[in-house]
């Protein structure tokens, strides 16, 4: 088993013109980021609900405590990360393992941190919602529309520091409806920092649908208020995402400020583990809505991918995710003598 | 205003309920009652509360008087202000208390000093439901109890029930009150399917219509030797604890019920019949709860306690992920029956 690599390997985007068909390998790469961060949700869901009985308690388990997973939502991720690297910051939600994934964060410790180890990201003391890693600049939240802000800094650092680095902020779009969301997006137009805003709309706020929720029909809409440009994506399609982001990281490196992205994905399993989703109306539908499978036809099609390729990358996925929940488990329990440490440098 | 009982009359009708379903009673009583009662929140309708706190009032009341927000929480919290302002009886929740700082203008700078800064001409008759406490690995975002800090801003009463007769109770109290209440409900004493069973979620509820008055702390075991000062679901801790030691150590619970208004004279009166007091707080040490309660009795008469005080709370450390470590700092079982020995033993 290998040991780690730092991060997927996505090569560098060809610079086409919008429209241009992608070399080969950048698509292989993005189909490699989506299988990974799907193989690791399997995983990972595997292992939460494994010990959780009888019954479902929360609690209990190698994994305790609430679990949002974003299966469903890996052409997001893919095609946005791939246009960065791990000098750039990326503040993910609720939902980071996708993003996390897509951005190269070191999956033993990000799965020992998720298992709550010692060797994990936060020495077990955040979390799935808490992942922070110095090392690709990652960070997430629990509090809706609250990783918007840290953004700005990170963007307003890296082009005080005279660097073309730039952050990354991602929420859903029901975090579009909070204040943090509006007040950094006319902050960061004012200030021309470097950022790119990228709202996930998976339809669904835990149970409130998005027209139940949203004055407008689309988030890029409320771009065009603060004066930045702003696209919607309808189709889950990476490909898109890819173009779409190349265009607003070129723009942020370039010192002309943030753009937002807003992709329509898909929740493709509850909100958290556990729910039930009685609310959802468009749940039947869902699994033909899946964007892995899909671009892995087209890309057979466009003989980018045979069944050796494909085995290949889903067996070297299923080895580096089993070497991480492998690690996370050999990685030792904190001590609770050290309870209280790290609440302050 | 110390009760012993939830004041139920020995022939009212009572059935076995969870905290959660006892909770809802009531606020479907006062919808029914009251046509200006209505409940808002995020996932309150069809979700039914993620803790259960709306379970099938949408069926009942239509989603005109139950009804799901945006994630907009300064922006629904204070529409009920204003709503409650212009005579209305909003019923407002926020998900998890952790979530106050998205939100907290409206409710320390308005909901809770409307009142005070109209010279009393202004009411907010309004309650802010919200979640607290964790035991469950859901983080340091996710966990905390944050009592301490609503009962610190002045102008709002602070209820925190721990178990379903009560929990109705002041519910419906909460909604006749003619001040802006909290009210702070424990996950883990809602009764969840989803979450380790407490045994004592699920109890007798009286069916009729009843009231507990806010600032009323309950003694829910009578004891000799020493007195555990709580709340919430440290009263369930402290009650296996007492239960446990019984024969060996005579300990007395009392439950709180509510930190605004705090019902000192039972604090009082316990200390001065077993001398011996430990506090049991899930929410952080410094400057909270604990602090107050050994407070109400030092500058009362400091040779009431024949002892020094025993506190047993979050160590001022945000609550950790991990398991073992959050146990660590939770205000369980094994941490309040060392607390209880060593407060005896001198
Ligand atoms: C300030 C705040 N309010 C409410 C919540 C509870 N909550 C967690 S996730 C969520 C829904 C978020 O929806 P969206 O932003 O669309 O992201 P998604 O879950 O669909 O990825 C809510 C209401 C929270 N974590 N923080």
């Amino acid at each position: 088993m290998t040991t780690r690599a730092a991060r997927p390997s996505i090569p560098q985007p060809s610079g086409g013109a919008a429209g241009d068909a992608l070399d080969p390998a950048v698509r292989r790469g993005l189909y490699e980021t989506m299988v990974l961060s799907r193989t690791y949700e399997e995983a990972i869901l595997r292992e939460y609900h494994a010990d959780k009985g009888p019954g479902f308690d929360i609690g209990k388990g190698l994994i305790p405590g609430e679990m949002h997973l974003s299966a469903g939502q890996e052409p997001v991720a893919a095609g946005i990360c791939a246009h960065l690297t791990t000098d750039d910051a990326v503040t993910a939600t609720h939902r980071p393992h996708h993003f996390a994934v897509a951005h190269g964060v070191d999956l033993r410790r990000m799965t020992a941190e998720i298992f709550g180890r010692e060797g994990g990201l936060g020495r077990g003391r955040g979390g799935h919602m808490h992942l922070f890693d110095p090392a690709t600049h990652f960070s997430c939240s629990g509090i809706i529309a609250e990783g918007y802000p840290p953004a700005l800094g990170q963007a307003f650092a890296f082009h005080r520091q005279g660097t073309d680095r730039i952050a990354v902020a991602v929420t859903g779009e029901g975090a579009a409806n909070q204040g943090a969301f509006h007040e950094s997006l006319n902050l960061a137009a004012r200030w021309r920092l470097p950022v790119v805003f990228v709202v996930e709309d998976n339809d669904w706020g835990i149970s409130v649908a998005r027209t139940a929720s949203t004055a407008v029909d689309s988030n890029a809409d409320r771009a065009v208020a603060y004066g930045i440009p702003g696209e919607r994506i309808e189709g889950n399609e990476v490909e898109a995402v890819h173009d779409a982001a190349r265009r607003a990281v070129a723009r942020a490196r370039a010192g002309e400020g943030p753009s937002l992205i807003e992709v329509h994905t898909l929740r493709l399993w509850g909100h958290f583990e556990g729910d039930a989703q009685g609310y959802r109306f468009d749940l039947e539908e869902a699994p033909s809505h899946d964007p892995l499978p899909r671009y892995e036809a087209r890309l057979r099609e466009a003989g980018v991918l045979d069944d050796t390729a494909v085995e290949q990358i889903r067996s070297a996925a299923s080895e580096r995710v089993e070497d991480a929940i492998a690690f996370a488990m050999s990685s030792p329990v904190p001590d609770p003598a050290s309870a209280t440490s790290y609440v302050f440098a | 205003m110390t009760t012993t009982h939830a004041p139920a009359s020995p022939a009212t009708h009572s059935r076995r309920l969870t905290t959660s379903k006892a909770m809802v009673e009531a606020i479907a009583f006062e919808m029914e009652r009251d046509p200006s009662v209505f409940y808002l929140g995020e996932d309150v309708g069809s979700y039914g509360g993620i803790f259960g706190s709306t379970g099938g009032l949408l069926d009942r009341f239509g989603p005109d008087r139950v009804i799901d927000t945006p994630i907009s929480e300064s922006a629904f919290i204070g529409l009920g202000i204003g709503a409650a302002v212009e005579g209305m009886r909003p019923v407002v929740e926020l998900m998890f208390a952790d979530f106050m700082g998205v939100c907290l203008d409206q409710i320390y700078n308005h909901m809770a000093k409307i009142h005070f800064e109209s010279g009393g001409n202004v009411r907010v008759p309004m309650v802010l439901t919200t979640a607290a406490g964790g035991g469950y690995s859901d983080g340091a975002q996710h966990s905390q109890c944050l009592w301490g800090t609503f009962a610190h801003l002045p102008g709002m009463k602070v209820v925190v029930p721990s178990g379903p007769a009560d929990a109705k109770g002041l519910m419906t109290a909460a909604i006749r009150d003619d001040n802006p209440v909290v009210y702070m409900f424990h996950k883990g004493v809602m009764g969840l399917p989803w979450m380790a069973k407490n045994p004592r979620a699920t109890d007798e509820v009286p069916a009729d219509d009843y009231e507990i008055p806010i600032g009323s702390a309950s003694v829910v075991r009578e004891g000799t030797d020493v007195s555990v000062v709580t709340i919430s679901l440290s009263v369930h801790h402290a009650l296996d604890v007492a239960e446990e030691l019984a024969g060996e150590i005579d300990v007395e619970v009392l439950d709180l019920r509510s930190l605004v208004p705090l019902d000192r004279e039972a604090i009082l009166s316990s200390v001065a019949k077993t001398r011996r007091l430990v506090v049991v707080d899930e929410d952080y040490r410094s400057f909270g709860m604990s602090g107050e309660v050994v407070a109400t009795i030092t500058d009362h008469d400091p040779g009431l306690l024949s002892r020094p005080v025993e506190r047993v709370a979050v160590p001022d450390v945000p609550i950790p992920y991990a398991h073992d470590l959050e146990y660590a700092v939770l205000p369980r079982q094994d941490r309040i029956e060392a607390a209880v020995r060593r407060v005896v033993a001198g």
